[in-house]
């Protein structure tokens, strides 16, 4: 595998050599901009890229970006057609953001064969750096597991040490649910009972009432997007949080509680690697960010894009060539710094690793400004936050 | 204390009512589309799209000009009929005389239109649509603990459900309607201006799905995508109904529902699957669905 | 709703004299044949030999509705499953991509052969209905089944080496495997229109009381082109995993079902020809409108509009007029 990659490099650059005098470097942004996660990913991530860029002023470091986008529609192969002609044809160097899991794992394999850079900041699948992983692919921002264990740790932690979930019936909330009860055992809490609803669904009355039947302390919503705002606005409507149990949306953005209403979200418990509001750095990027965003803050998501693509520009810079191999190898040597996730790493299987929040929603007398919307609860160190580098089984750690 | 298939009858109860609750929403949306299959022979697919704009309207009236639900509820039917007439008025009226597949197409063409420009001007997130002081809160029944919103989507839509019935099946303006539906040449031959009766159908059966669309608004989020999995579903109630037949349409809906609550408690997973083994089982035996005349 | 104003019977074949093909029909197969050997040098591959799957899913549907009459409304199902089982069987099992792309064939033909039995025995818009409530019961299956790995699909299926000898990693040599796989399919449905079987489905479509009165067992007549319309799609939907090295949802979703019609329509249903071009079309659309977002969607809707309302022999059916020959 190691000589494979390392003759294909050296192959790679022979071709480069000839044109190395300046370095241009194409970025293409491949997420949803039409379905159910066009709003944390869709029109925002170009922006952030972009902005990562001027940032960076790649210009002034002869490093010339140019960014294409397209939509995947959230299907495996509209996606994999639009890598592949990328990377095939219009020379495009690394592909950025792809949420949606099965698009995701489509565009690491097809980067895995071509060569090239997968900077994954939209996909929530941990076996982007488990059974899938890949020497080059970088998963940035967040994944399931991370998400489970964020919230069931720290929801135990805080007496939560009884669960009911609510999962959406495919693999993404079958693993949610898994690593999450996992944790939840782990820490000494117990699973009372799950119930698995159809997926996409509308109504989720009958599911709420399965979980206040059970008298579980927390219930765990293992969904995602358009699922999980329905869950929460019902849950409101039978009174889940009123009657005393917590409600922990293992999967949720921020633009969901926006969409919501506090009045509807509040008390809300979830995991998040990002939020605008935290320090001056954020803060002074979301507004700027904003301002192009038709006054949309950023999504985590988003935020990735922008950290990740610096982090990228950084490598290339320093490099001196967009040569994948190197590059890649200089991103994972080089610890990462970036005003909106801090300091970090990147671990051999490709795994970014920085500290992740567990946040409350607040309650609509708290929010002071639009956007104020979360508190924190907890933050979860960087080195307890990921899965450990030996449980994920994947092939590139000996 | 007995207990159903390790079920408890509190629990079983809790599950029947939601089910018939959210049968409601069947029964108005398929009430709709069996009006205007009956009188039009139209498979109106944009109907899904029309109870999103329901629910669109009424965000509208609330964030635009600061009026409430309750006013909402009469407003927003009305003009979402408005726009359906205007569709009948401009497209679908020149399909009357072709297969049953054009119009389908016809519609589901609307539908994709009118739905992506929501999503292009309203995002896809959705957007919060509080309710009104008057639904918020519930009574415990001792069995469950029934919101009052929930409690007002099944008195509402019994009441609209009954209304459309009780007009199309004992008035004169009904009676037109049905005439016109078995044989329109001979009701135009007595006068009975048939198109514009055709185009008001429409509209009413459109007016439904925005009211279903307006009771939707404080319970699911206001979403464009909101009516795009749904119309499958409420497709299904109609054929299982039977095509055209008002009164089975509604039954079906109620029932559905039912047995969609049902199919939680006991096999969650098939919840969504369960209407379509229904479908495929009722026409596989009764062809022209439980309340439907025979073809 | 009388026969006559039966739109499908608008673009019908006309007679086909017995010794072969019109020598249109040669000259349009010669020309596409040409320019499908030249279009991997003009035009990406892998975009090509996606455009060639649909079109023969096109085609396989057309087959049914174009020449059977009968509109199925969940013909995901078959192109879905199929490529499922391809793709399960190269990955997995590790069989060479032509014998995945049968056994993808044969569970297709499988399940047409099912559904199918059962759902000739309604008309119409039931028809349609009963199609499409096996097709979302085929969907939630493949969403519960183990071996389709849910949402996630299955992903990074070899290409393999056809016969075990020719390796098809390399996108131009896996072109030239896909061409000929699409055209046997269609010269293969080309056959089957101009058959005398053929014939009798016309018969059938025009006029189903007579045909019976004439002493044709209609029910068997359209379940044998139902079956051969659903494994057609399954070829279809077993070589685009092949292509793709992926199978995912989407591809039995009711949204293809949808797609699949919008194809037919466009292009000219119950014509030879016109499911390619309503193919081209959209896949085009599809790939190079992909970065407009919604646009597309709201670009596909006004498609059906105004291929409902004015045109709707399709662009090719069209064309067929204009030239007063049958394409």
């Amino acid at each position: 595998m190691k000589k494979m990659g390392f003759v294909l490099a050296s192959t790679a650059s022979l071709l480069m050599a000839g044109a190395a005098y300046a370095t241009d470097v194409k970025i293409g942004v491949l997420n949803d901009r039409s379905g159910i996660y066009a709003d944390i990913a869709g029109e925002g991530s170009v922006i952030a890229a972009q902005m990562a860029v001027e940032d960076f002023k790649a210009t002034d470091k002869g490093i010339n970006v140019s960014i294409v986008s397209a939509d995947h529609q959230n299907k495996p192969d509209v996606g994999s057609n639009i890598a592949r002609q990328w990377y095939d044809t219009e020379n495009v160097d690394v592909i950025a953001d792809v949420p949606t899991s099965s698009v995701a794992l489509a565009v690491n394999e097809i980067t895995k064969e071509k060569n090239k850079i997968f900077l994954a900041s939209g996909p929530a699948s941990s076996d982007l750096t488990g059974k899938a992983c890949s020497p080059n692919t970088v998963h940035w921002t967040y994944d399931t597991w991370a998400l489970a264990n964020g919230t069931g740790s720290a929801m135990v932690a805080q007496g939560g040490d009884s669960w009911f979930f609510v999962t959406a019936d495919y693999a993404f909330g079958h693993a949610l649910e898994r690593d999450t009860s996992a944790v939840v055992e782990a820490s000494g809490g117990k699973v009372l009972g799950a119930v698995r609803h159809p997926f996409p669904g509308q109504d989720f009355s009958s599911f709420l009432l399965q979980a206040q039947g059970s008298g579980a302390k927390v219930v765990g919503l293992a969904n995602a997007g358009g699922d999980t705002i329905n869950a929460v606005k019902q849950a409101s409507e039978f009174g889940i949080t009123q009657g005393g149990q917590a409600l922990a949306a293992l999967l949720m953005f921020i633009n969901d509680v926006h969409a919501l209403g506090l009045e509807v979200a509040q008390g809300l418990v979830l995991t998040s690697a990002f939020y605008w509001d935290k320090n001056d750095q954020t803060r002074e990027f979301s507004a700027r960010f904003q301002e192009r965003n038709a006054g949309q803050k950023p999504s985590m998501i988003e935020a990735g894009v922008y950290a990740s693509v610096l982090h990228y520009l950084k490598a290339v810079e320093a490099v001196g060539d967009k040569d994948a191999a190197k590059v890649m190898a200089k991103m994972k040597e080089m610890p990462t710094e970036d005003p909106l996730f801090g300091k970090g790493t990147i671990r051999a299987d490709g795994r970014k690793l920085h500290d992740m929040y567990l946040f409350r929603v607040k309650k609509p007398d708290q929010s002071k400004r639009p956007w104020d919307y979360f508190e924190t609860v907890a933050t979860i160190p960087a080195d307890k936050a990921f899965r450990p580098l030996a449980e994920g089984g994947c092939s590139l750690v000996k | 204390m007995f207990e159903l298939l390790g079920i408890p009858p509190q629990v079983l109860f809790g599950q029947l009512l939601l089910g018939l609750i959210n049968g409601s929403f069947y029964a108005v949306l398929s009430l709709g589309l069996a009006v205007i299959f009956g009188l039009l022979n139209i498979i109106n697919f944009t109907h899904g799209a029309q109870y999103m704009l329901g629910a669109f309207g009424a965000w509208m009236l609330l964030n635009y000009l600061g009026v409430g639900y309750w006013w909402a509820v009469f407003i927003v039917p009305p003009i979402v009929g408005v726009t359906g007439i205007v569709l009948e008025r401009v497209m679908i009226r020149r399909l009357y005389h072709l297969d049953h597949l054009y119009g389908l197409l016809l519609t589901f063409g609307l539908a994709l239109i009118i739905v992506g420009f929501f999503r292009q001007f309203f995002g896809v997130s959705g957007l919060p649509y509080p309710p009104p002081p008057l639904l918020t809160g519930g009574y415990n029944l001792g069995f469950m603990y029934l919101p009052n919103s929930r409690a007002w989507v099944i008195v509402a839509s019994l009441i609209v459900c009954l209304a459309t019935w009780f007009i199309i099946e004992k008035t004169r303006l009904g009676a037109y309607l049905r005439a016109a539906t078995e044989n329109p040449t001979m009701v135009g031959a007595f006068g009975i201006n048939v198109p514009l009766l055709v185009t008001l159908t429409y509209g009413f059966g459109v007016a439904l799905a925005g009211f279903a669309g307006v009771l939707a608004a404080p319970i699911y989020a206001v979403n464009p995508n909101m009516g795009a999995d749904l119309i499958i579903v409420v497709f299904a109630v109609v054929v299982i109904g039977g095509m055209g037949s008002i009164l089975g349409s509604i039954l079906t809906g109620f029932g559905l529902g039912l047995i969609e609550g049902l199919t939680r408690v006991f096999y969650p997973e098939g919840s969504a699957v369960v209407i379509f083994v229904i479908m495929a089982l009722v026409l596989l035996v009764k062809p022209a669905g439980l309340f439907g005349r025979s073809v | 709703m009388t026969t006559d104003t039966n739109p499908i019977a608008m673009t019908a074949i006309t007679a086909v004299g017995a010794a072969g093909m019109p020598r249109h029909h040669l000259a349009i197969f010669v020309a596409l044949f040409v320019f499908l050997i030249a279009a991997p040098f003009l035009l990406y591959p892998i975009f090509v030999m996606k455009v060639l799957c649909f079109a023969l899913f096109a085609c396989a549907f057309n087959l049914l509705l174009g020449f059977g009459g009968l509109l199925s409304f969940g013909h995901a199902a078959y192109f879905g499953m199929a490529s499922y089982v391809s793709a399960h069987a190269a990955k997995v099992w590790g069989l060479t991509p032509e014998l995945a792309i049968i056994a993808g064939t044969l569970v297709a033909a499988v399940l047409g052969l099912a559904i199918g039995s059962l759902a000739i025995r309604r008309h119409g818009i039931y028809f349609a209905m009963v199609t499409l409530a096996f097709a979302q019961m085929i969907y939630f299956f493949s969403l519960q089944a183990a071996f389709t790995g849910g949402e996630d699909g299955i992903q990074a299926v070899p290409r393999g080496h056809l016969f075990g000898l020719i390796d098809l990693g390399s996108s131009d040599v896996l072109y030239f495997f896909v061409l000929a796989i699409f055209f046997a399919g269609i010269l293969l449905i080309y056959r089957i229109i101009h058959s005398p079987f053929g014939q009798v489905l016309k018969a059938i479509r025009e006029n189903e009381p007579r045909a019976i009165s004439l002493g044709y067992r209609v029910n068997r007549y359209k379940l044998a082109v139902f079956v051969l319309s659903a494994t057609l799609a399954g070829v279809a939907g077993a070589t685009k995993a092949i292509v793709f090295q992926l199978a995912s949802l989407t591809d039995v979703y009711w949204t293809m079902s949808g797609e699949v019609v919008l194809m037919t329509l466009l292009g000219g249903m119950g014509t030879v020809f016109g499911p390619i071009v309503g193919a081209a079309v959209i896949v085009t659309m599809q790939n190079y409108l992909a970065t407009f977002g919604d646009w597309v969607t709201i670009g596909q809707g006004i498609i059906f509009v105004v291929a409902v309302l004015s045109f709707r022999e399709g662009i090719v059916g069209v064309l067929a007029k204009w030239i007063r020959k049958p394409l």
